[in-house]
């Protein structure tokens, strides 16, 4: 079996300058802070990242957008982070943003080998500006087309060295969804464990789609 | 008794016992406190919980479970946590039967705007677009006015979160529905006047004979 447990800096390696980064959390709820905090360090810059939300200040990838070291932001919510607003008023970073289910459906669609997704949120409303409107059966919807990713950074409750992730309570959000949709796919693990001490039926992100294991807070 | 708390005590009166319910982010959260004891409902929060319970106590608090707010809460007997996808499956499939959200703007087509003043005050979407166009049930929980001037307006004037979704709009001062005729006056605060309620509305009422209180 390949060794999937690497150190920070090795799992640095895969994300650099300009790459598209999707993460995991809610309100940095099941972040992948080691991470994140490893990004920052590194000082990779003109990324483009996509997730839920831009964190609670000092928390999650406010990190990231504190330090100027995003370009775009792909999200559905920026209220809880003023700097994210204040960036984007000054025209230092983009801020693109989509509904949540609309967010999350776009990275599934790329991650399940679909073309899109049709949906009825935002028909009526500026979300639909010059997109496809695709009737069925009487019912408008507009064509969300999919969202990929570079390098995912996700948040693992229990993750064993097959990359196997459980998720606890509700840090599982955005984590098992933006496993699918990435080149590389590096998992930050809170516990991690020997292939077989997960039982089957409680994982809820299967290691094929992760790359790598980082363990939280260590560099080993 | 403060607006927020006639709002919220007057918009727990519109759950039904065993309804899904979702309550956005701010004021209608606070409905939550006012939920009839005898009735069961379960509330979904768009975080991934189905099954959600009171706030928690300091002993209570777990890093892994907050809601949409991200405020630490507890969970019922029967919670179930899940994914995103699975949670706006929930909200888009039109598995939740009721869902309350705050307003900048409403109007008399039942359209509501909450996420933006542009060049201003940008939160953004968050799930209420999603929202809007799967639940059963839209209400708007809103103060009747902002700073005096009128929430209810004849047509939003800032960018759109729901096209003639809302069902619904419940004020300190009104109980409003939405109707393809146009906003009906159903209920005004028992401390109010239908004058000063049209007053404060720059939309034209339909105002039936009998108009209740509350």
């Amino acid at each position: 079996m390949k060794n999937k447990v690497i150190s920070l800096d090795k799992a640095l390696e895969f994300i650099n300058d300009d790459a598209v980064v999707m993460y995991g959390g809610f309100l940095s709820c099941g972040a992948a802070e080691t991470i994140i905090d490893g990004m920052v360090a590194k000082g990779v810059k003109n990324l483009t990242i996509i997730g839920n939300d831009t964190g609670l200040v000092g928390t999650g990838v406010s990190k990231l957008i504190a330090t100027r070291q995003v370009k775009r932001v792909i999200t559905s919510h920026i209220g809880t982070n003023p700097e994210t607003g204040r960036l984007m008023s000054t025209g230092e970073m983009q801020v693109d943003l989509v509904p949540q289910g609309t967010l999350i459906e776009r990275i599934r669609s790329a991650g399940h080998g679909l073309g899109g997704v049709l949906t009825p949120t935002g028909i009526g409303t500026d979300v639909a500006l010059d997109k496809q409107i695709i009737n069925v059966d009487g019912k408008d919807y507009l064509l969300e087309k999919p969202l990929f990713g570079d390098v995912a950074i996700l948040h693992g409750s229990i993750v064993d060295k097959a990359g196997n992730i459980f998720h606890r309570g509700t840090t599982r959000n955005f984590n098992s969804i933006i496993a699918t949709a990435c080149k590389i796919v590096i998992v930050e693990a809170e516990k991690l464990v020997e292939v077989g001490e997960l039982e089957p039926e409680y994982v809820m992100t299967p290691g094929i789609f992760v790359d790598y294991i980082v363990v939280a807070g260590g560099n080993d | 008794m403060d607006a927020k708390e006639i709002i919220a005590r007057r918009a727990a009166k519109e759950i039904q016992d065993g309804d899904v319910v979702n309550l956005g982010i701010g004021m209608p959260t606070l409905i939550a406190d006012y939920i009839s004891p005898d009735i069961d409902i379960v509330l979904q929060s768009e975080n991934g919980i189905l099954g959600m319970g009171k706030l928690a106590e300091e002993h209570q608090k777990d890093k892994n479970i907050v809601n949409a707010g991200a405020t630490h809460v507890t969970v019922n007997k029967g919670a179930v946590f899940f994914d995103t996808a699975t949670s706006f499956g929930i909200i888009r499939g039109g598995h939740v039967d009721v869902t309350f959200l705050g307003a900048l703007q409403v109007d008399e087509q039942g359209s509501l705007a909450s996420h933006i003043i542009p060049n201003k005050l940008v939160p953004g979407m968050g799930g209420a677009m999603d929202l809007v166009a799967g639940a059963k049930k839209v209400i708007v929980v809103t103060t009747h006015t902002a700073k005096d001037s009128p929430k209810i307006l004849k047509q939003c004037t800032l960018p759109l979160t729901a096209y003639k979704k809302v069902k619904m709009i419940i004020t300190e001062l009104a109980v409003i529905e939405c109707t393809s005729e146009g906003l009906l006056l159903k209920e005004i605060n028992k401390d109010t006047t239908i004058e000063e309620v049209v007053a404060k509305t720059d939309a034209h009422l339909i105002i039936p004979n009998t108009v209740a209180t509350f």
